[in-house]
């Protein structure tokens, strides 16, 4: 009998694939506009996806930075956290974080407020969140002890056959309906490729007229935030922070969110919100809360680096066209939690979309487009979490409450622990906002709290505490 | 434990999952060694398969409700990384190929217990024609 092979190029024509107008083929030529977790995760799995269906593809990623240098040059401003779920989605991926990268693994979360502080353990008792520096760490870092995290991933890129042009992408042109890239590069200044993918985040100035480009496309929004390095020394580190991340819920208006990150032998310090500036900052630092977490008399004001970067608050409009696609923070992300998770999961729907459908607008809307809607719908219900937490930050009996409920739970050995599993999702990006909502409205959670505000209203006004 | 290690640390000769237990994680290998082993009825231990870093086990609890198949040991100190079983399958039901690598280790598992199995059966065979004539009866046992 005459046997018939069937090509993983045969597979995708039999597939849903013939449906696009455009697509890949043997040979074709991507171009990748920034080397951070988005770019490098999408070559990573556009080029293993490629070798399954027997497809040679050549990427080039533009990545003006350089990961193996400390401060400013090699680093993309951020708390290094790597959430618990990528980091069990990368492990199933194969992609397992060196101990050069993980500068300490997070078992725990302590919960400061005025009222007292609570310590939330991580369910399984194992250290399944990375605390990392996105380059080689702040300035001043011992160079050569530790490895940058986005150095890693791009590198991993580049194993896979991806190649790195060192160079800033200065603008996006059309040429015969093919995307062309213009660079900063004496010998060759412009390339032209099948598939442009635009990963350059949003702490870069955006391309020129990509909204004249692209036909529907508008920007993403953004909020500036707050880090801040410390060097403490890993002795200190573990005597006042432990592996634990720091987090304060504090009654500070316009603050959604701080931490204090124990890392080698520095301390990230960040401060997300609505427009944070150098007087609620200097609020924050101030407060005895974030005190207690140095060593008596730290010079606060001093500190070995710090940036006013952004972060992403709203996802773009239309984040593709024919032959280009956003993602990572230049389409859409986590609202304040897990961007890194984020770029993972829009690099590899792009990726996926790319091979299996094909790169025409309609291939992206299919596959890509739904990937990013459901960001963003989870994000409604971050929005609404967020509130809550701010409601609750600003009355002094919620805080009692919620601490006392926390407490409570932590001390018992075994059953459900709502409120603590509630906060420790919240903190680490652990699961969907939609699920920690849903979560909340269980009865149990809200008899067991109900019943702790009563408890600590009238304990406050029998203190004669009405001031708030 | 190493500040720097994710995961979770177990001691040489620990055992990680026992064979019989019902089980609602996978485990894949940061650093150091395991030994899978099943337990015959008489009690003799068979080891299976040792397996390094990058390598995963535990992953059939996540797709069937049956018992653990075999018995996970730590060789020498090893770390760890816990996937629970909820995670993963929500990120499968979004992104599919998230499980090729899982079904990719699986199927070259099925293929080397072929050809084990394949080369156990030659054998077999061997042994049975290469005995002695009379040694041979349809119905062993029962002459
Ligand atoms: C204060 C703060 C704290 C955060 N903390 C965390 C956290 O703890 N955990 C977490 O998961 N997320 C965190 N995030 C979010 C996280 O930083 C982002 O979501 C993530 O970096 C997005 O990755 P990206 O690859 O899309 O973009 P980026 O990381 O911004 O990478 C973009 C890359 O493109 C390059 N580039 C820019 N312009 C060009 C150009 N024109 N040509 C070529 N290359 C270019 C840049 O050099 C850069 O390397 C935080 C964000 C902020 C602001």
């Amino acid at each position: 009998m005459k046997s018939h092979k069937i090509t993983g190029q045969d597979f995708l024509k039999e597939s849903g694939r013939q449906s696009s107008s455009i697509q890949l083929k043997n040979g074709s030529r991507v171009g990748v506009v920034g080397g951070g977790p988005a770019g490098s995760f999408f070559s990573y799995f556009l080029l293993g996806l490629s070798d399954r269906v027997d497809l040679k593809l050549d990427i080039d990623i533009y990545e003006p930075k350089d990961f193996s240098k400390s401060g400013p040059q090699g680093c993309n401003k951020c708390g290094g956290i790597i959430s618990e779920t990528l980091v069990q989605h990368l492990a199933a991926e194969g992609i397992n974080l060196p101990a050069s990268i993980v500068q300490r693994g997070i078992d725990s979360y302590v919960m400061h407020t005025d009222v007292g502080s609570a310590r939330i353990e991580t369910p399984l008792h194992e250290k399944r969140i990375g605390a990392v520096y996105r380059g080689c760490g702040p300035r001043g870092t011992e160079i050569g002890r530790w490895d940058s995290f986005d150095g890693y991933l791009l590198k991993k890129a580049i194993e896979k056959g991806a190649h790195i042009i060192k160079s800033r992408v200065d603008s996006i042109t059309f040429i015969d309906d093919f995307p062309q890239l213009v660079y900063n590069h004496p010998e060759a200044s412009k390339q032209t490729y099948d598939l442009v993918v635009i990963a350059h985040g949003i702490n870069t100035s955006s391309l020129p007229n990509l909204d004249k480009i692209i036909s529907g496309y508008r920007a993403p929004g953004h909020s500036k935030t707050f880090i801040k390095e410390y060097h403490l020394g890993s002795e200190i580190i573990e005597q006042y922070l432990g592996s634990s991340m720091h987090v304060f819920l504090l009654k500070l208006p316009r603050l959604e969110f701080a931490a204090i990150i124990p890392k080698g032998d520095f301390v990230t310090v960040c401060i997300l919100g609505e427009n944070i500036d150098k007087d609620l900052v200097s609020h924050f630092m101030q407060s005895p809360e974030v005190k207690s977490c140095f060593p008596p008399n730290f010079a606060l004001d001093g500190g070995s680096c710090q940036c006013w970067p952004s972060i992403n608050t709203r996802g773009s409009q239309r984040p593709f066209c024919d032959r280009v696609v956003f993602i990572g923070d230049s389409s859409y992300s986590r609202l304040y939690k897990d961007g890194i998770g984020a770029a993972f999961i829009t690099a590899k729907a792009a990726a996926n979309t790319a091979i299996l459908q094909g790169i025409a607008t309609e291939d992206f809307k299919r596959s890509y487009w739904p990937v990013c809607k459901r960001i963003d719908s989870d994000n409604q219900f971050g929005k609404i979490l967020f509130l809550i937490t701010k409601l609750f930050q600003n009355l002094r009996f919620t805080r009692r409450a919620i601490l006392k409920t926390i407490i409570t739970e932590q001390r018992k050995p075994q059953g459900r622990k709502i409120m603590s599993t509630v906060l420790w999702d919240l903190f680490s990006g652990s699961s969907s906002y939609r699920e920690i909502f849903l979560n909340t409205l269980r009865l149990s959670f809200m008899g067991r709290f109900a019943w702790n505000s009563a408890v600590s209203l009238i304990n406050i006004s029998k203190e004669g505490n009405k001031g708030e | 434990m190493d500040n720097t290690s994710l995961g979770k640390i177990y001691k040489d000769g620990e055992i990680i999952i026992r064979q019989g237990e019902f089980g609602e994680c996978m485990y894949v290998i940061q650093s150091g060694m395991v030994q899978v082993i099943t337990h015959r009825l008489e009690g003799k231990e068979v080891l299976i398969a040792e397996l390094g870093e990058g390598d995963f086990f535990g992953e059939m609890a996540l797709f069937e409700k049956e018992a653990r198949s075999a018995t996970v040991r730590a060789k020498g100190e090893v770390s760890l990384i816990t996937i629970d079983k909820k995670t993963l399958l929500r990120r499968i039901q979004q992104d599919p190929s998230l499980a090729f690598r899982i079904v990719e280790k699986m199927s070259a598992r099925i293929r080397k217990l072929d050809e084990k199995y394949s080369r156990v059966t030659a054998n077999d065979r061997r042994n049975w024609d290469s005995r002695p004539r009379r040694w041979i009866s349809p119905t062993p046992g029962l002459k």
